[in-house]
């Protein structure tokens, strides 16, 4: 996207352009009469939760002593930005999120080249393939990733023996490195097909006519992958991260079921989950809930405003 | 008979119909919240049911596997008073919370003195919060040292005659190369473990477990709260444990002992009914049932006295429940020596009652059913606490895992932690 491209979408948002006929306000007026409700229900589903956790995260508050619940102001934030334990969860978040998303976009744009080259009659067979593990609950593989590397149960051990440093007393789930190395392992098995559908996705938009171009000019293939494909798939492929990082960050079941944040391995969302529901401190639950959320926001902000990323032409609006 | 007759008739037969589809013949169905076991639960509802003769109809309904799952469940349900929990199984540690936030229905005195009679004083003590007796003792567990007689006799152990130390059992299955069977996961498990080490070694993890939040003071930093520690770190250190100490649980704990390495284990007698049955299904050999024995949970220092783990379930009646006068009624049927010694023949899990005990199918299936009495005599609960949860995670968190600990800096560490988290200011 150009710059000069930035105040026609800027324009085309804020507002009308000065001279505005009957018709077109008329129309604009139906748009919002169409696009109400739809509106009001976002806002009751996702705008109202936001707004009573931020009420709630101004009280001390503890769910089985609701006599003692008292206003605090900005003291539950406070009490959560000065802990470590807070700090080490962003870490460990944020570093589970750039390992994921950054091999996963690899591995998921491998996954799209085949997908989009393969020959016809193999494409569905194959797409279906590539597509099981996003098919299959977060919880239900967590489990299958935990007990296939367990101690106990675990196959992992005795079939990889041969590879140095696996023995039949590796505890995978006994120290960070190991731990998080699982986890990471099993969130890239599990969405590569996700990130590698949107490339797809991206793949088909690029036009026949600039490849076959690029190849008359004589191009090699690395040419014409860095030249023609990634640059008229750029939208696609920032989606495709956007989504993927903020569903990364907000990592939940994998460390749940499989190390419940021992070894440090304790993760944003966990965290909120331990002092809403294991500590039922609602106050305190809640101001962390709160800053995961802003997490999220700042990302969102960040990949639209660094990468210039244009939602309405991924969406093939423009 | 006129047209409006037979409408009203029909109406009336709809009603009745429904009526029949919904509770019967309008008997109060009792619903009680039970922890995951065989069975034998559902069947102690089945048989009060046909007891009351119509009174009411006791339903189960399942909680989370988890001890902390559970406590999650009902606190959320009871802190929306869900007048649908009659009767909860609760584990004893989550009492003093849930009676403190007003979720449980008081007992009148002539049934507190009705269900206490001939129970262990461990289960009382479990069931008591402020001097008054706030649930109904049910089944009371508590801990035993299991041992391979081969292993006990090549170290030269003989712990059913002499009562041993945790320095013993290290030195012993280090001498002969085995794992010694403890719980070092990051769960209730711990928790179990290093207060049962603390209260050993004489020292206590709260020191006024009924204080208020920021008031309560640990005892950690003390002569038992390093002793303890010591135990922890010296089966660390020397890999005692097993590979998979970090994450091993009960079970866990009782695979490695049925397993070539095992010799000693601390654990619940459940081990004993899932060995047995073990044998059965063909999976173990009847040599290691004949090796197995079992003693008194180990002491800290020679010449103290053990204090084994105390757990069970107690009976709450729901606060909010329509009929508490059932509930009430339903949990003494449930609790009769009869229903807890066929509960422990059946599931394994020891009665709170002493007549039970006496009882001949349980003397048959449970040939060390003194020495359980015995050890639930001698046992020593969780801190008392309405923060309970606060003081275990805190201990769980730094306690973890058992490679970490030393006794120079666990207990401080732990102090410290659960003291600010209890004052409000750091998460946990």
């Amino acid at each position: 996207m150009s710059v000069t491209q930035a105040p026609d979408t800027v324009g085309a948002d804020a507002g009308p352009p000065p001279p505005a006929s009957d018709r077109a306000r008329a129309e604009r007026r139906l748009g919002w009469y169409l696009a109400g409700p739809a509106f009001v229900v976002m806002l009751l589903v996702t705008a109202y939760p936001i707004a009573q956790a931020f009420y709630e995260s101004l009280f001390k508050y503890r769910l089985t002593d609701p006599d003692a619940r008292e206003f605090s102001g900005l003291g539950n934030y406070l009490v959560v930005l000065s802990d470590g334990v807070w700090w080490r969860a962003v870490g460990v978040t944020v570093l589970i999120t750039v390992i994921t998303v950054a091999i996963e976009a690899v591995l998921g744009f491998a996954l799209a080249l085949v997908m989009h080259r393969a020959l016809t009659t193999l494409r569905p067979i194959l797409r279906t393939a590539i597509l099981v593990p996003y098919a299959i609950i977060t919880v239900v593989s967590a489990f299958a990733w935990f007990y296939a590397f367990d101690i106990n149960s675990g196959f992992v051990n005795s079939w990889f023996s041969w590879v140095p440093g696996i023995s039949e007393n590796t505890n995978w789930f006994g120290e960070f490195s190991t731990s998080v190395t699982v986890i990471i392992a099993s969130e890239i098995w599990k969405t590569t097909p996700f990130i590698s559908l949107l490339l797809l996705a991206g793949l088909a938009q690029v036009p026949d006519e600039l490849q076959e171009a690029a190849k008359v000019d004589g191009a090699t293939w690395w040419q014409r992958m860095y030249k023609v494909t990634i640059p008229n798939m750029k939208a696609a492929i920032m989606v495709a991260l956007l989504f993927r990082t903020l569903d990364a960050f907000r990592i939940f079941d994998n460390v749940f079921i499989m190390t419940q944040g021992a070894n440090n391995t304790e993760v944003v969302s966990f965290l909120a989950y331990r002092q809403t529901i294991s500590r039922l401190e609602i106050g305190l639950g809640s101001a962390v809930s709160v800053l995961l959320f802003l997490c999220v926001v700042l990302i969102s902000f960040l990949f639209i405003r660094l990468f210039k990323v244009d939602l309405a032409s991924a969406r093939g609006e423009r | 008979m006129g047209r409006r007759t037979v409408s009203v008739a029909a109406a009336a037969t709809m009603v009745l119909g429904l009526a029949a589809c919904g509770g019967d013949d309008g008997t109060p169905t009792l619903t009680w919240y039970i922890n995951p076991d065989d069975g034998g639960q559902a069947e102690l509802a089945r048989r009060c049911t046909e007891a009351a003769d119509g009174a009411y109809r006791i339903e189960t309904s399942l909680l989370p596997r988890e001890a902390s799952a559970q406590r999650e469940q009902l606190a959320r349900r009871l802190a929306a008073n869900d007048s649908s929990i009659d009767i909860i199984s609760l584990d004893p540690p989550f009492i003093p919370e849930f009676a403190e936030a007003g979720f449980l229905a008081q007992i009148p005195d002539d049934i507190a003195d009705a269900v206490t009679e001939n129970v262990v004083q461990g289960a009382i003590d479990g069931a008591t919060w402020r001097d008054e007796i706030v649930a109904v003792p049910f089944w009371a567990n508590t801990q035993l040292l299991w041992y391979r007689r081969s292993v006990a006799e090549a170290a030269g152990l003989d712990p059913e005659n002499e009562p041993v130390t945790w320095q013993q059992l290290i030195e012993a299955a280090q001498s002969q190369d085995k794992y010694l069977g403890v719980q070092g996961i990051r769960a209730e498990a711990l928790t179990v473990w290093i207060n049962a080490l603390v209260t050993s070694a004489g020292g206590e993890i709260l020191e006024n477990p009924e204080a208020p939040a920021d008031e309560v003071q640990l005892g950690l930093e003390s002569e038992a709260g390093a002793a303890a520690a010591q135990v922890i770190e010296e089966i660390a250190r020397n890999g005692l444990g097993g590979p998979g100490l970090g994450n091993q649980d009960e079970n866990g704990a009782m695979l490695q002992f049925q397993g070539d390495r095992g010799s000693f284990m601390v654990n619940w007698p459940f081990v004993w009914a899932a060995t047995l049955a073990g044998v059965e299904g063909g999976n173990l050999d009847q040599a290691l049932v004949d090796d197995i024995g079992w003693a008194l949970y180990p002491a800290v220092a020679e010449g103290e006295e053990s204090r084994p783990p105390y757990g069970g379930i107690n009976l709450g009646i729901g606060a909010f429940s329509a009929h508490t006068d059932l509930a009430l009624e339903a949990a003494q049927c449930i609790v009769t020596p009869e229903n807890q010694a066929y509960y422990m023949v059946t599931n394994g899990n020891p009665a709170s009652n002493t007549e039970a005990y006496d009882d001949p199918e349980v003397r048959e299936s449970f040939p060390m059913a003194d020495l359980i009495r015995e050890s639930l005599e001698a046992a020593a609960p969780r801190p008392q606490t309405p923060y309970y949860n606060e003081v275990s995670s805190g201990l769980q968190s730094t306690w973890h895992p058992p490679s970490s600990v030393t006794p120079d800096s666990s207990p401080e560490e732990a102090t410290t932690l659960i003291t600010e988290v209890l004052k409000g200011e750091r998460l946990l």
